[in-house]
Parts: structure tokens; C-alpha cells; sequence
């Protein structure tokens, strides 16, 4: 009977902690999943309101979202590989070169997190534009009729774009991790013969695996993601996926094919991060 | 292949400087300072390490000790001075031209790699041929009672199977000089004692390693070196055998540092005895101790250690000092007696122990003038 007694009051407290859960997930659901399912009946639903993958396929096979995709994975992988080579670079310097000054370099390049994407896109319009600092100085001394330098129009002005601002998202973990190496195992390993490369091959990087995948899967998320840097540089016929749902859905008011890219989008970006995920498990990240 | 074929061997797959020296090396550490941002911190040091001799350099935090090793590592560049290896001065090579190798206090064992590659790593670095690196893996393994674990990974082993594994990596590139930083200090007491005795065993089988052997623990120092240098404030305080180090200290902090000292104020009465030994008066009693060069009259400690001292007279020769007992502390094999000698404290070792007097009784002291030496008050570095 006591037990009785005792034990009503404790399950209503429980019940009422299970409460706590409804406001956010009610938010949640409100502010992501909502939207995510307006999108997805658009997506997959005829003009009658019946659910149809015709319209899905057909877009699917199209060569405009063929080539955006093509486009999306060369420009995340070649600018995602880049970030990887010039943040290591980079990390490895500022850990174990210490200059003077290295800490605030290291706090200058993290300044471009805060930065919007399009600033750098700008600078770099203003150096290596058509009639850029670059070109201006290059047409001026060499005597040309034509700015030399025209790669920022192209898939590589978006990549150099997207390396010079995701890199600080490779350089952070990498530094993180890089303070975790045990000093020791680098003088130890330099007196038992290893030159400085052998060390950086095989006693530093081996340790920062798990932050190189992990900055490189952001990095690549972000990148197949990237909008504002590719829209500003307006690259003659470089296509990416949000580029298209932005053209789909705001030039030509297609809005049905402009949600189906979104969707290929979302499952895309969910893919890498089920892959960077799985890498990590395997790795011990 | 003998565990003596480790060391001594042509230096085979040694690189640059290093590869035209043989493995036996003695180390010269002539007027060597080290300075960081203007401040010295190892003073002019000279300093003599015999090929073949375990030297083990000992003294308080911030004595000067490990930068004296990394100086030889050359993980720090001296200020001024040189450090020769063999016929090789090392002062401006990097260190992996040293022909070194060193195990440290945390072991440094490479995290992603089994032991088997811990071990191989350094001979894969000075460019051995496979055949050979497979060969000194396994010797090196064998050495240091590793053998069976050759394909575990560092986390999968305890702390002892750790350092046994630092060990054969540091063995398996045949060391012209094997450099010990505090490489016990991270185990336990019982594991401690128990490796001691190893790295005792394993000089015995490789006498011709010269071992540079740095640590703040007395005993270890004791246990394992043939000679030691004591240092303090960054300078060379004391240096000389082991047996000779203890028995006789040069100086205070020797005596003071190198296990417990009773240190009593005694002024030379008569000097220039027979066989090195003067005369010294402790108040009203005479007493003799070894010493060379004093002059009647000086001021001078009179350093005896505690188990030197007993409580009934051990042959004619024997100085005897009456005290008060103060303290008796009873520790199982052994009881420690604290008594007070004109206003000096005077603590006994004793494994056997007589009836006492009541604490505030007087207890006569004894002890042999060869167990007795003279040291001078201030002597500092």
C-alpha cells in the first residue's frame, strides 16, 4: 500500500519530465521538417495532387541536372582538396615552425569564418578581375591589349574562391590536434634517424587523421552547398546544383523541378555526412 | 644472435657523420652552456662520460640535468662550448645524424603503429635492409622480454610492457649512446624497483652501451650507474663513482642529496693523521675522520651516514659520541632513531636493536672513522 503511495507521484513526475522534449521537437518540426515536406510533396506530387516519380526522372536524366551535378562534385572535391593541401600546410607551420606573430596569423585566417562568403569573392574581383589590380599592372608593363589573367570566370575563380574561405575550417581541428602530439615522439623519432618529412608522414599526420576527416567532410559539405560564391562570380557555364534550384525556382518559376534538385541536394549532403559518420567511427574520431 | 650484438657492431645503417663512428662511444661535454632568452640555464659544464659507463645525472627540478641531455640530443643548441661523441664533435648535427637514441618518461611509443613498427621504426629511417630490420625487431624484442607481444598496439599494453618496448626501439638502431630521461618515473613503486634491476641486466649484457641516464630518484642512481653527477642551479656540484660519491661527498648538497647524512659541526683538531685520517673535536668529544688537506682548526661537517652509525662499539678504532635519544620510529625491517648531538640532530639506522634508554636518556653513538669523512660547511659549486 505504501508503495503505492509512494510510487503514483514519482511516475507522474516522469511523465511530466517526458514533456520537455515537446517544445523543441514541436520548433524543430515547425522551423525544418515542415518545410522539408512542402518541399518533398512538390517534389513528387502531379498537378491532381497524386504522389508520381515521373516528373523526378524525367529530371533526373536531363542533361541540365547531369551537368550541375558533374559540375557540384568537381568543383567540392577539387576546392575540398585544396583546403585539405593548404590547411595541412598551413597547420603544420603554424604548430611546428613557431614564428613570431604565428598566433595572430593563426587568428587572421579564422576571421574568415566570420567573414560572408561573397567579401572574398569581391576581393578577389578587385585582384584578378578583367580590370583587377593583377591584370592592370600586368597590361600596363607588359603592354597588352587584353587582361592575361582570366581564371576567376571559370571553375577554377569558384574553387580558389571556396579554398580561400573554407580553409580555416580544416586549419581549426588541425591545429587542435597538432597541440595533442606528444612533443616527445617527435624528438624520439628525430634521434632515431627520421628526417623532418618522415616524422610529419609518420608520426603527425597518422595522429591528425580523424581532424583531416573531419574538417574535409565539413569542407566538402560546404562546398556542394556553396551558393553565394559561385552566383557572385557568375562563371560563364558553371552550373551548380544550387545555382539550379535558384535558377529553376526564381527564373523560371519551375518550382516543381527546382524542389526535386533540392531533394537530390539534401540526400547528397546527408550521404557525405553519413560517410564522414562512418569514417570516423573507423578511424576512432 | 647474442644480446651483445646489439651495440658494438659496425654502425652499418647509421647516416651522415654518424655512420663513420662505431657504436662504443664515450661523451665529452667541454665548457657547455645552454641559454634560453638570455637566461643560463646549464653553466659552463665539463664533463666526462666513459664508453661502455652508465653515468646517471641527478639533482633537484631545474637543476640543469635534462638540458644537459637534450644539449646532447641536440634538441637545444648550446650557447657555447662543444659535445663530442666518440671522434665526432655533434655540436651543430641535427639529431638525427647523432647516431643516438633515447627513451623518455612517457614512453613516446607511436600510437598508430603495432609494436613490431615502434621497434622498427628507427632502423626504416636509417635506410636498413629489410632482412636486417626483421633480424634486430625480433633480437631487440627478445632483449626486453617483449617477444610475444610484437603485434599488439601501445594501448593494449600496461605501462612496465611500455617502457620494455621504448627500450628495444631505442636498442634495435644500435645507439652509439642510449639516452634514459626519468624513463621510470611514470610507473608505480613495485613495477620501478622491478625495472631497475632490468636495465641493470640488460648493461650487464650489453657492457659496451654507453647510457646517459638522467633522474631526480637517488636510488636509481645508486642501483644503476657507475659513476654520477650531482647537479645544482644549473652547474656541476659533484661528479665521481658511485661508491666514492656516497661514501665520501665533496660538498653539503652531495651528501644531503645522495641519501640521508648525518651532518655534525666539528672543528679539525689535528691534521695530517696516518692513512688520511684527522682528528676533529664535536664539543668535548675527539672523534676521527677521513680527509685529506685540512688545516687544524677549520670548521668542517662531519658527515657519517645514519646506517653507519650503531648502538654498541665495533672494534678499538671506533669513535663514540654520546647523545639524547629524541625519537624512535619503528618501520618493520628496519627502526630509525633520532637522537640529538650537541644541539645537532643524529639519526641511526637499525636493523637489530638493543634495549633503549626513555626518550630524554643518554645514548651512546658509534661509528668507524672510515665511515666518517670531512666536508666543508659552505661548500657550494
Amino acid at each position: 500500500m505504501s508503495d503505492a503511495i509512494v510510487a503514483a507521484p514519482r511516475r507522474a513526475r516522469q511523465n511530466l519530465g517526458g514533456l520537455w522534449i515537446a517544445p523543441p521537437a514541436l520548433i524543430l518540426a515547425l522551423l525544418f521538417f515542415y518545410p522539408l515536406a512542402l518541399i518533398a510533396r512538390e517534389a513528387f506530387t502531379d498537378e491532381a495532387g497524386a504522389w508520381t516519380m515521373a516528373q523526378a526522372l524525367q529530371v533526373l536524366q536531363s542533361r541540365f541536372f547531369l551537368n550541375a551535378l558533374l559540375n557540384t562534385a568537381e568543383i567540392a572535391i577539387a576546392a575540398t582538396m585544396g583546403c585539405v593541401i593548404l590547411g595541412v600546410a598551413l597547420a603544420l607551420i603554424l604548430a611546428f615552425t613557431p614564428f613570431p606573430g604565428s598566433n595572430f596569423i593563426a587568428r587572421l585566417i579564422d576571421t574568415f569564418i566570420a567573414l560572408p562568403t561573397f567579401l572574398v569573392t569581391l576581393a578577389f574581383t578587385f585582384l584578378y578581375g578583367s580590370a583587377g589590380i593583377l591584370n592592370g599592372a600586368l597590361m600596363q608593363g607588359l603592354h597588352l591589349a587584353l587582361p592575361p589573367v582570366d581564371f576567376l570566370y571559370s571553375a577554377w575563380g569558384v574553387i580558389l574562391a571556396e579554398v580561400t574561405v573554407y580553409t580555416p575550417f580544416i586549419l581549426r581541428p588541425l591545429l587542435a590536434s597538432f597541440s595533442l602530439v606528444d612533443r616527445s615522439q617527435i624528438e624520439v623519432a628525430s634521434l632515431l634517424g627520421a628526417r623532418p618529412w618522415r616524422i610529419v608522414r609518420q608520426v603527425i599526420l597518422p595522429a591528425a587523421v580523424p581532424a583531416v576527416i573531419a574538417g574535409g567532410s565539413l569542407c566538402l559539405l560546404l562546398t556542394v552547398n556553396e551558393f553565394g560564391i559561385v552566383l557572385f562570380i557568375g562563371a560563364k557555364g558553371v552550373i551548380t546544383l544550387p545555382l539550379l534550384v535558384y535558377d529553376k525556382a526564381i527564373q523560371e518559376s519551375d518550382y516543381q523541378t527546382a524542389c526535386i534538385i533540392a531533394i537530390v541536394n539534401v540526400a547528397l549532403s546527408l550521404g557525405l555526412f553519413g560517410l564522414y559518420r562512418f569514417a570516423a567511427r573507423r578511424l576512432g574520431g | 644472435m647474442s644480446a651483445s650484438a646489439l651495440v658494438g657492431a659496425p654502425a652499418t645503417v647509421l647516416s651522415g657523420a654518424a655512420a663513420a663512428q662505431p657504436a662504443r662511444s664515450n661523451v665529452h661535454f667541454d665548457k657547455v652552456t645552454v641559454a634560453y632568452r638570455g637566461l643560463t640555464v646549464l653553466k659552463p659544464l665539463t664533463l666526462e662520460v666513459a664508453a661502455g659507463e652508465i653515468l646517471a645525472l641527478i639533482g633537484p627540478s631545474g637543476s640543469g640535468k635534462t638540458t644537459a641531455l637534450r644539449a646532447v640530443a641536440g634538441f637545444v643548441r648550446p650557447a657555447s662550448g662543444r659535445i663530442v661523441i666518440g671522434a665526432t664533435d655533434v655540436t651543430d648535427l641535427p639529431p638525427y645524424e647523432r647516431g643516438l637514441a633515447m627513451v623518455v618518461q612517457n614512453y613516446a611509443l607511436f600510437p598508430h603503429m603495432r609494436v613490431e613498427e615502434n621497434v622498427a621504426f628507427g632502423l626504416n629511417a636509417r635506410g636498413a635492409p629489410k632482412a636486417m630490420i626483421g633480424e634486430r625487431v625480433a633480437d631487440s624484442l627478445r632483449i626486453v622480454g617483449m617477444a610475444q607481444y610484437a603485434k599488439r598496439y601501445p594501448r593494449e599494453l600496461s605501462g612496465g610492457q611500455q617502457q620494455r618496448v621504448a627500450i628495444a626501439r631505442a636498442l634495435a638502431v644500435r645507439p652509439r649512446v642510449l639516452l634514459l630521461d626519468e624513463p621510470l618515473s611514470a610507473l608505480d613503486a613495485q613495477i620501478r624497483r622491478s625495472m631497475v634491476e632490468e636495465i641493470a641486466n640488460l648493461h650487464r649484457d650489453l657492457p659496451e652501451l654507453t647510457i646517459l641516464y638522467v633522474t631526480h630518484d637517488q636510488s636509481e642512481a645508486l642501483t644503476l650507474a657507475d659513476k654520477i653527477a650531482i647537479m645544482r642551479d644549473g652547474a656541476l656540484s659533484a661528479h665521481g663513482p658511485t661508491g666514492d660519491l656516497y661514501r665520501r661527498p665533496p660538498n653539503r648538497f652531495a651528501a644531503e642529496f645522495l641519501g640521508r647524512a648525518n651532518l655534525l659541526p666539528v672543528v679539525v683538531e689535528e691534521a695530517g693523521a696516518a692513512g688520511g685520517f684527522v682528528k676533529a673535536r664535536a664539543g668535548a668529544t675527539s672523534l676521527v675522520a677521513a680527509a685529506t688537506g685540512e688545516q687544524a682548526g677549520a670548521k668542517r661537517l662531519l658527515c657519517v651516514r645514519p646506517q653507519n652509525v650503531t648502538l654498541a662499539r665495533q672494534g678499538e678504532r671506533c669513535n663514540a659520541i654520546s647523545s639524547i635519544l629524541k625519537e624512535v620510529h619503528w618501520q618493520g625491517e628496519l627502526t630509525h632513531l633520532v637522537a640529538d648531538v650537541e644541539n645537532t640532530p643524529m639519526r641511526v639506522v637499525t636493523t637489530r636493536l638493543p634495549p633503549l634508554p626513555e626518550r630524554g636518556g643518554r645514548l651512546d653513538l658509534f661509528f668507524a672513522p672510515d665511515d666518517a669523512s670531512l666536508i666543508a660547511e659552505d661548500a657550494l659549486v
